[in-house]
Formats: C-alpha cells, sequence, structure tokens
C-alpha cells in the first residue's frame, strides 16, 4: 500500500462519494477550504480528556495510549504506546492500550488523509506526532510538580511514572494529574535524544495482548455477542458479477432458527439466531442466477492472455496502452549483445486471514454503529453513510482486534462491511446484526492479489553488468476505480521493479506495464507489488550473475555500488556476516535483498529439496528499517512475512474454471503448516534515521531467496509459482 | 430436546439440536467464544478443544457424539497454565485468533509427552495453522514450557 500512503486524498474522493458527502454536509460550499478529514468526521464525536486523544491518565496514575491503527498481529498497539511511553517516562508495566473510535479527523493517518492502518505506516506516520503527545504531557507533570513544590522545573526529574525532585520529594502521576491537567500543553515540547532512550529500542516493548490472546479472553468481530442480535450468511453468485434472478427461500425458511430471508445487492441474506441455523437456512436456498454480465473466463485463459500481452504476441486492444516506468536511454542493445531472457508469472492469492471476514452493525433506532476489525474506519465510514443515508463522521466505528487481514480488510467497497450494513438496515430498528462469513465464503469472494505476468530481457556489457533493461509487466489495477486511482500509472502494479536499484544502475531502461480489466476483484496483499517485483528483480540478478560467471552476492555489489544503494549494501553485508562461511551440509544457499515500504531487508535461505519440493530450513534476515521501536516485535514480523511470503511461494495459488473459484477452503488452498516453517533469524541494522515499515517488508524476500537457492542446486530458474503446482 | 455435556468439569444442559457441531455450541449458546471459527472442516484447528484429553476438532464433532466424553475448552485450561504463561513470555500471539487452539493441541502434546522432540511438536502441532506465521515461537514456547531445551539453530 505504498501508493495510498502518498495519494488517499480527498480530491480523489468519487462524483457520487464527493455528493453524498457534500449533501451530508448540507451544501457543497461548506467543503470550501475543508480537509477531506475534517469533512469525513462531521458528526463526529471529538470531547477528549485534558491530555487530548491519544493519551488518558487515570487518577490512580495508570496511563492508557489510544491507538487509532488497528491490531491485527503487526504489533502496532505496543509500538505506538512506546513512543508515548518512552518520552512520557511512563510506567511501562501498567501502562494500557485501548482502540480509538472512528475519527477522520483526529485519528488521521498523516499521509492517508483520513484514518486508516496499511503500508506498514503506523509507526512511520505517527513518531514525530505520539512522540510529541508524550513529551508535551511530561512537560504538564513537570510544570505541576513544580508548582506543588516551588521548585525549578529544571530539577525535576520523571522516571516510571513518578515525578521527583532532588530534595527527595516525589509523586505519581496519580496524584499530580488534576493539577496537571490545568496545564496548558506546550506546542513544541523538547524531544529526548535518542541515546536517552530507556524503553524504544530494548527488550520492554513486548505485546500488551499476549495474555488476551492466550487464554481466549481477546475480543473479535466473531466473538461479539449483543442482547437481540441476529447472525447472517449471504448466498453469494457462482462467478463474479453474477446477480440474482430469483430465489426459493421455502425450505431456508422452514430452518428452525431462521427469522428471515431477502435480496441484498450481493445475494440473498438468510438471517437467524444463531450461525449453525443460518448457516443451514442458506444450505437449504434455490437461487436463480442471472450470469449474463459474469467473468466467466478461466485463470488459464486470463493468464495466457496477460502472457501474450506481456510477450508482444497480442497486441492490446481499446483503451489499453503500455504505461512507462524508470524508461530512459536506448531501447535497443547493439547487435551481437549477450541477452539474458526471462518470462514469469504469478497466480492470484487469497489472503486467507484465520478470522473469515465478518462485521456487526446496528442500523436505525437512533445511531449507526459498526463494530469489527475496521481497517480504513474512514472508507467504511463512508460506504456506510452511502447506504444509510447519513452523515460519514456519525456512524459509529468499534473497531475489535481482527484476526489477520494481509491487506483483505483495507477494501475500498468495504464489501462485507457493506454487505453486514444492508442485512441491518433491512432488519432495521438498530438491531444488531452479525454477518458471519464460512471459509468458502471468505475464500471465492475475490478480492485477491493479482495474477501478474512479468517479461524480462537483459542485455550485457564486458564487464558482465547490465546496459540495456527491457521489463514488461501486464496485471490488474489494485486502484484503478478506488479514491486513491489516479489516471496515471497505478503504482501499486510496478513498485519494487520501479526505482530498482538494478535499472539504476543499468544506463538503458524501457519499462512498461499494461493493466487490463478483468472481473475478479483484487486488491492489495503483504506487500503488495513486491509480491512479485521482488522475485522478478532479484531472481533475475542472479540469473545475470550466473551468465556473466559472477558469484550473486558479489554482483549485487557491484550494482548497488553504481546505484548508490548503500542501505541495500549495509544490509546484504550483515545478512551474509551473520549467515557464516556456509551452509549447512545437505543445504544450498540462496539471497535475496529488497526495498519496500522505506525498509530494505537481506535473507539469506537455506534450501534442499525433500520430494522434489523446496523445504527451507534457516533463513538469516536483516533489515534496516530506521530506528527500532521494538526489535522482539521486529523479529516477530520478519518471522512471521518470511512464512506468509514462503506460504505463497510454496503452495498459494486461486485459480478459476470457467469463472468458478476452483479453491474453496485449506483442503485446496495449501498454507504453510509447523512442520515446513523455516528457523527464521532477525539482525537489524543500527540507524538514527526515522522508523520505517516492519510489517510488510519481511514478506517478499523469501520467494526470490529460495528460487535463487534451487537455480544454484539445479541451474534451472523459476518461472512460475508456486513452486509446487500440485 | 436438552443434551448434557461436560464442559471444563461441569455438567451444562444445551438445547442445540444433536447433529449441531459442538463448536457452535460453544460460542453461540454458552457463549464461550475462546475456541474459533476458522474452516469449518477440521483443516486449521482454530476449534480445538481436548475430549477426554485428546486434541479434536469441535467443528467436526456433533454434540450427540458427546455423551459423556469429558471436554475441556481453552477457558477450561486455566490461564496459568505454563503453556499459557510461556506464550506470553515469548510474545507468541501475533493477531491471536489462532492460539487458543494452537494451546489446547500443545496441551494435550504435552500432557501424552511431557519432553516432545521436534518430530513430536511437528506431528502434533501440524494440524494448527498459523496464517501470521507464529510456528517459530509457538515451537519455542513448547519446549519453553516443557522445559526442553531450544533446538540448536
Amino acid at each position: 500500500m505504498n501508493a495510498p500512503v502518498k495519494s488517499f486524498r480527498p480530491s480523489r474522493l468519487s462524483r457520487r462519494e464527493m455528493l453524498v458527502v457534500s449533501a451530508a454536509s448540507a451544501g457543497g460550499a461548506l467543503l470550501v477550504g475543508c480537509s477531506p478529514a475534517s469533512i469525513l468526521a462531521i458528526g463526529a464525536d471529538d470531547k477528549f480528556g485534558p491530555f487530548g486523544p491519544f493519551l488518558k491518565i487515570a487518577p490512580d496514575g495508570i496511563v492508557t495510549v489510544v491507538s487509532k491503527h488497528i491490531e491485527f498481529g503487526q504489533g502496532s498497539h505496543a509500538g505506538l504506546a512506546a513512543l508515548v511511553a518512552e518520552e512520557l517516562d511512563a510506567d511501562w508495566d501498567t501502562l494500557e492500550v485501548v482502540q480509538a473510535p472512528a475519527n477522520a479527523k483526529v485519528y488521521e493517518n498523516i499521509g492517508f488523509g483520513a484514518q486508516g492502518t496499511g503500508g506498514s505506516s503506523a509507526i512511520a506516520h505517527s513518531w514525530d506526532q505520539l512522540r510529541k503527545v508524550g513529551a508535551a504531557t511530561r512537560v504538564m507533570f513537570v510544570d505541576a510538580a513544580a508548582k506543588r513544590w516551588n521548585v525549578p522545573a529544571g530539577e525535576i526529574a520523571v522516571s516510571k511514572g513518578v515525578v521527583s525532585h532532588s530534595s527527595g520529594k516525589s509523586a505519581t502521576f496519580g496524584d499530580l494529574v488534576a493539577d496537571a491537567a490545568k496545564v496548558k500543553p506546550p506546542e513544541n515540547p523538547p524531544l529526548k535524544d535518542p541515546r536517552t532512550y530507556t524503553l524504544i529500542g530494548g527488550d520492554r516493548v513486548r505485546r500488551k495482548d499476549a495474555l488476551a490472546k492466550s487464554n481466549g479472553t481477546a475480543r473479535y468481530t466473531q466473538d461479539v455477542h449483543l442482547p437481540k442480535m441476529l447472525t447472517a450468511m449471504v448466498a453469494h453468485a457462482p462467478r463474479f458479477g453474477g446477480k440474482v434472478r430469483g430465489f426459493d427461500a421455502s425450505a431456508a425458511r422452514a430452518v428452525p432458527g431462521v427469522v428471515d430471508v431477502f435480496q441484498i445487492p450481493t445475494g440473498v441474506a438468510v438471517v437467524a439466531n444463531d450461525t449453525w441455523a443460518a448457516r443451514k437456512g442458506r444450505d437449504a436456498l434455490k437461487i436463480d442466477w442471472n450470469e449474463d454480465k459474469a467473468e466467466k473466463r478461466g485463470s488459464d485463459e486470463i493468464l495466457a492472455t496477460f502472457q501474450g500481452l506481456a510477450s508482444g504476441r497480442i497486441a492490446p486492444s481499446g483503451d489499453l496502452k503500455w504505461q512507462s516506468f524508470d524508461t530512459r536511454g536506448e531501447a535497443s542493445p547493439p547487435a551481437g549483445a549477450r541477452i539474458v531472457e526471462a518470462a514469469y508469472d504469478f497466480p492470484y492469492l487469497a489472503h486467507a486471514a484465520m478470522e473469515p471476514m465478518n462485521c456487526v452493525a446496528e442500523i436505525g433506532g437512533g445511531q449507526n454503529k459498526l463494530t469489527f476489525g475496521s481497517q480504513i474506519p474512514s472508507i467504511d465510514q463512508l460506504n456506510t453513510a452511502m447506504i444509510v443515508g447519513a452523515l460519514p463522521g456519525s456512524i459509529k466505528i468499534e473497531t475489535l482486534f481482527a484476526g489477520g487481514s494481509f491487506g483483505r480488510r483495507a477494501n475500498f467497497k468495504s464489501d462485507y462491511a457493506a454487505e453486514c450494513v444492508h442485512i441491518a438496515k433491512h432488519v432495521g430498528g438498530g438491531r444488531p446484526v452479525k454477518l458471519v462469513w464460512t471459509r468458502e465464503d471468505d475464500m471465492t469472494a475475490g478480492y485477491y492479489r493479482p495474477l501478474v505476468c512479468h517479461t524480462v530481457r537483459v542485455a550485457l556489457g564486458a564487464d558482465g553488468l547490465p546496459t540495456h533493461w527491457r521489463h514488461r509487466v501486464v496485471g490488474q489495477s489494485i486502484q484503478k476505480g478506488s479514491p486513491t486511482g489516479t489516471k496515471g500509472l497505478d503504482e501499486t502494479a510496478v513498485e519494487g521493479a520501479k526505482g530498482s536499484p538494478y535499472l539504476k544502475a543499468t544506463a538503458n531502461v524501457d519499462g512498461q506495464a499494461m493493466l487490463p480489466e478483468v472481473g475478479v476483484p483484487v486488491l492489495w496483499w503483504r506487500s503488495v507489488g513486491a509480491t512479485h517485483t521482488a522475485f522478478v528483480m532479484e531472481h533475475t540478478i542472479d540469473q545475470l550473475a550466473r551468465a556473466a560467471g559472477r558469484d550473486p552476492v558479489d554482483y549485487r555489489r557491484a550494482l548497488y555500488a553504481k546505484a548508490g544503494a548503500s542501505r541495500h549494501r549495509a544490509v546484504l553485508d550483515l545478512a551474509i556476516e551473520k549467515a557464516g562461511p556456509k551452509a549447512a551440509d545437505g543445504w544450498t544457499r540462496g539471497v535475496a535483498v529488497h526495498e519496500s515500504f522505506g525498509s530494505v531487508v537481506a535473507q539469506v535461505a537455506e534450501v534442499k529439496l525433500v520430494d522434489g519440493a523446496p523445504r527451507v530450513g534457516r533463513v538469516v534476515t536483516a533489515i534496516d528499517c530506521g530506528v527500532a521501536i521494538s526489535p522482539d516485535q521486529i523479529a516477530a514480523q520478519m518471522e512471521g512475512g518470511t512464512c506468509f511470503g514462503l506460504s505463497a511461494a510454496l503452495y498459494g495459488r486461486i485459480t478459476l474454471k470457467d469463472g468458478v473459484v476452483e479453491q474453496k477452503n485449506f483442503d485446496t488452498y495449501r498454507v504453510l503448516r509447523m512442520n515446513e516453517a523455516p528457523a527464521v533469524e532477525t539482525y537489524i541494522l543500527p540507524s538514527a534515521n526515522r522508523p520505517s515499515g516492519v510489517g510488510e517488508p519481511g514478506t517478499p524476500v523469501i520467494a526470490p531467496a529460495v528460487a535463487n537457492a534451487l537455480l544454484a542446486m539445479t541451474g534451472k530458474p523459476t518461472l512460475s509459482l508456486p513452486f509446487v503446482k500440485a | 430436546m436438552n443434551t448434557t455435556l461436560d464442559i471444563n468439569g461441569k455438567p451444562i444442559a444445551v438445547t442445540a439440536a444433536p447433529d449441531t457441531p459442538l463448536l457452535w455450541v460453544l460460542r453461540d449458546e454458552l457463549l464461550m467464544t475462546g475456541t474459533k471459527y476458522g474452516c469449518g472442516i477440521a483443516q486449521c484447528g482454530a476449534c480445538t478443544v481436548h475430549a477426554d484429553g485428546q486434541a479434536i476438532r469441535s467443528c467436526q464433532t456433533p454434540i450427540g457424539s458427546l455423551a459423556g466424553v469429558k471436554i475441556t475448552t481453552i477457558e477450561g485450561l486455566g490461564g496459568a497454565h505454563p503453556l499459557q504463561a510461556a506464550w506470553v513470555r515469548l510474545d507468541v500471539p501475533q493477531c491471536g485468533y489462532c492460539q487458543s487452539g494452537q494451546i489446547m493441541s500443545a496441551a494435550a502434546l504435552l500432557a501424552r509427552t511431557p519432553t516432545p522432540s521436534d518430530a513430536d511438536i511437528d506431528a502434533a502441532m501440524s494440524r494448527n495453522l498459523c496464517r501470521c506465521g507464529a510456528y517459530q515461537r509457538i515451537r519455542a514456547a513448547i519446549k519453553d514450557a516443557a522445559g526442553v531445551a531450544p533446538a540448536q539453530a
């Protein structure tokens, strides 16, 4: 999600969205001079305590940090709290974290222009804001103590929630909170010298939710039970774009516990007293689908078309055009140059978060409220507002822990949430409705990582380094038609190829992308464009090094020197050093390096073949992510990100036959299991730079590292993922 | 029709039909939501509970088959189980959704095999999916709880 970080701006709201927002704001004139976040926040509660919207301090001195970002595994709650706690000198052990409500203005992601989580940006975009919150509040406590004790503020120290003076006087935050609340917060409080940090960068920034997530008490959408709540399931069309022509609900209505059956825009909803009744009711539905306008192509056909476009065998039709990236210099290498060519393809991928998508909505009866794992609350408010006809800011959202997302919950159509709103609106009266998607619903609902093809043709010079790099990318646009969509190239299709140090080190580049429309919905998927571009760039480099007769690590170093890519060089060197001189007996090493979300990750993976399939053992990881807030959480994200990338590389593939998704559950959509998990070691490059992303950059590097090990082992490149297609 | 189940040491009468999976009785009727729905076809392990000490998938276990069977859920593990302490010590959970099932599978393993080898852990835990990829820490936490030395890298 690099692009939305840069470009989610009000001007990108669609005409319909602007109409709704402006109508809801009682006249378009109100919009003049307002930021989009301000507009989206009209109708929102914005009363906060004396320490502002991000911080509460109770009379007992307990400090609570309010997280504007959802916690769905990435560790943001702890990381964000640490920024406040460090500058405040709060007691980390008793500190608590709660989830912010929806408020586009107050809880705006700086860089999105609205409230939302994505692009591995939570820490990076809160770095200044939350340190200031902590520092300003610390000043308020120091001033309150100075006044109470009649001593100079400069003689007062704060540590672990205790304010003290050299004379021996001391008071807790609790003792001082009433006085501190009366102090005017300074606008530009002094921030600590990083060398004096007691929390950031140490081992104490641990998860606050580990206990609740180990004893079953952590609350997810799936766990919401409210008085009079109904549970809903929806029958969806077998093919994308299918509509209901008619249906027979008589058998469904006869299922005990089924309360109602009705049509909604996305299918037929069954509402029942509990999940099992809803499921049985849905199974009993008879629906006549109108699939005249549905996507009926199979993934093999789509792949063949994309491959034809990428290779030039098929001429583009209609509006389809090549769009340039990084293009400069001559298009063609001189006759007789040494040429390396490769054509790659990547399948659709499901996110397959452990908690299937779900939502609770209460519509009508004086308020409109959603309770669920909302990743982009401002968009979910906007989509809800359009359905119910209310101010976006007036839509309450209680964001819960989500059982994973990996991009799936950051949906510009709020697909499953909007579906729940439609159902709850029909039920009416504010009666709570929980929409439950089964695993099959979740896996067949689309919003996949796009199917993508690349072709690469590289000419090598006398020194073996590239002189001409021709690159074609064909895949669906993720952002087209969304609020972040632009008329220009969808950056998420090429990020990671575009801007690559290898292209910077090449004098002549001809980069072009073509983004055909297909009826299969696509979406970001952990590390987005890098899921395929990192593979193409890193695996191509090993093929080039091989053609040049050079060691792939030294070959990279030569290119990084040419490109001025010092961070790439540093993480590569760190990973190589920590990996030690050679692989364990029977294992072969592969190396890959990739920059995404502002961070650079290098991996050395040890691979062997077991029954013809790659098995990954030790993976040495080095990351430069700027200042490391929590080294342990960074390591957790490298471990998890590597598993997520490896799972897809080994097995991940959604296929369609005649437009129908063939994988419906984990029996056919194979994912990585415990016995296949690598042992990831994480080393963090010391840095004084601002923090950059951590949640996603660990994902895209493992697949090319494994492919490079296989190349070293067998001499054959891997041109199509997943590795295991059986 | 009422069925009486033995859950976490207590007899509990439930009204769900006998063909209803235990998972949905726990979650929707008894509001014991620590046991999670992940796949419904015994492929992911999120719904793992113990039946007479064995790890089973509650999504595929109709309550009609559980007469006289002692059922233990994550709520019945007590909160201070050595595995739960190890899970917190090593910050195992990420999104956390699979962890009740992971811990129940691990608890059944340790009850049977107090000092498990890596192969024992693989065999017992490979039916529990974790999409966040916390596998490495799950393995380390099981060994930590069992007092087994971590494997050499």
